[in-house]
């Protein structure tokens, strides 16, 4: 900027009103702020209530509610799977003694990663695997839900070495377990996770059941 | 540009339709509408932003200087997008599971932006809450209907998972209206909304033809 004397003035009303500019800019941020600041107060609540109500949900229908009589959302163990990676064990306790655990698991689809949650008794048997959140295909790779078919619900009842380990794979790697026509990295994916669950479960058995 | 009401509001619904006549926001238009249901939620959640945002920045049309406009409006959208994520959140959270990850994609949806710039900046409160609204709500319609036609072609459902919006009383809308079977699983997929929601294009300009109107093209630029 080349300075003569009437474009100094300029540039110092140009500097004025990129001030100003700048206070009114900041005035906003500052007032939307505030009001971000107050619905966050006020919805804080609600938000922690159904996020709660949406683990015990997804809890209950891994965890039946005939074999405990304490709230496994707040009994938590936290353990290391044989990555390193922290796993939040929920456990489900009948007079004190556990009965049950459940844990999330996760596996790679067909877009993406895909979050479970599985229960296993203490005795090391399947009480149910279910899905949380995925991003399959739909028409597909969804049949995985439970409200879109039974696929999922046939892990309930077998347990850790029954099948064997390596059984737990789709019938087209050599496993027990059907594949969808159309679809084999979803299931695929959900066994991986599976298999690295009871893996867990045989690692940690001990300290998944141990009398509090 | 008339600020009477029955001019705004049938401008937003049918006229200057954000979607079949400006084809704006098409970003949710289509990733958004593989249900009915899907569409009217993410349609009823961006009206509500675009009512409450075009609001205020007609209340502070005359304080808002002209060369921090675009961050003052883009400052406001997000703050109602996020107000409406965190109240849906907590009080209609089913809605939430379905809708939850889109929500803040409002923020990017171009319709709103255009609206403040072209109407809100320069009209008093409520005319620019009342064009908001049905901007809004023209939004909703497009979306529901694009949604509806996704849904039974290719999953022979009509407001499926109703219920799980508007309430159980709602069940009855839940339609099958094709055995499970004969979905056109294409249509449910990405090109499934580019098809339809083109082919909805046509259709609101033939019924325009045929009503001996002027056909609108991109009609952000014509307010």
């Amino acid at each position: 900027m080349t300075a003569s004397p009437p474009a100094n003035n300029e540039t110092a009303a140009k500097k004025l009103d990129s001030f100003k500019h700048g206070i009114i800019l900041c005035l906003f941020c500052f007032g939307f702020g505030l009001i971000l600041a107050i619905t966050d107060e006020v919805t804080l609540d609600d938000i922690t209530a159904r996020a709660i109500e949406d683990k015990q949900n997804s809890l209950a229908q891994v965890l039946p509610d005939a074999i405990h009589d304490n709230n496994p959302v707040t009994d938590t163990l936290m353990l290391n799977d044989s990555h390193g990676k922290e796993v939040t064990v929920f456990r489900a306790t009948k007079n004190g003694v556990v009965t049950g655990v459940a844990y999330e698991i996760f596996g790679t689809g067909y877009a993406g990663e895909m979050r479970l949650m599985m229960g296993i008794d203490a005795g090391g048997k399947v009480l149910g695997v279910r899905v949380l959140a995925h991003k399959e295909t739909p028409g597909l790779g969804d049949k995985i839900e439970v409200k879109k078919g039974d696929w999922i619900e046939k892990f309930t009842g077998l347990s850790v070495g029954n099948p064997p380990l390596e059984k737990w794979k789709v019938k087209k790697d050599g496993g027990n377990f059907d594949q969808f026509a159309g679809a084999t990295i979803t299931p695929r994916g959900v066994l991986v996770a599976i298999r690295s669950g009871l893996e867990f479960f045989s690692a940690n058995q001990a300290r998944l059941t141990e009398v509090k | 540009m008339s600020s009477n009401y029955k001019t705004i509001a049938k401008d937003g619904l049918w006229d200057n339709n954000g979607v079949f006549s400006m084809l704006l926001g098409m970003c949710p238009a289509m990733a958004m509408t593989t249900s009915a249901t899907n569409g009217f939620g993410m349609g009823v959640a961006t009206a509500a932003v675009m009512a409450a945002s075009s609001y205020l920045v007609a209340v502070f049309r005359n304080h808002i200087t002209p060369e921090v406009r675009i961050p003052v409006y883009i400052l406001i959208v997000a703050a109602m997008v996020t107000v409406v994520d965190l109240a849906m959140n907590a009080w209609l959270h089913e809605l939430y599971k379905v809708l939850g990850l889109f929500i803040p994609l409002i923020v990017s949806n171009c319709l709103p932006l255009a609206r403040l710039e072209a109407f809100a900046a320069k009209q008093p409160s409520v005319p620019a809450l009342i064009d908001g609204l049905f901007m809004g709500l023209g939004f909703t319609i497009a979306l529901t209907a694009i949604g509806a036609v996704r849904e039974i072609i290719g999953s022979g459902t009509l407001f499926a998972d109703a219920s799980l919006l508007l309430g159980p009383s709602f069940k009855a809308i839940e339609l099958r209206l094709l055995p499970a079977d004969m979905g056109v699983l294409m249509m449910i997929l990405p090109p499934g909304g580019f098809i339809v929601t083109g082919l909805l294009v046509v259709v609101k300009r033939l019924l325009d033809l045929r009503a001996g109107k002027e056909i609108q093209m991109a009609g952000a630029h014509s307010v």
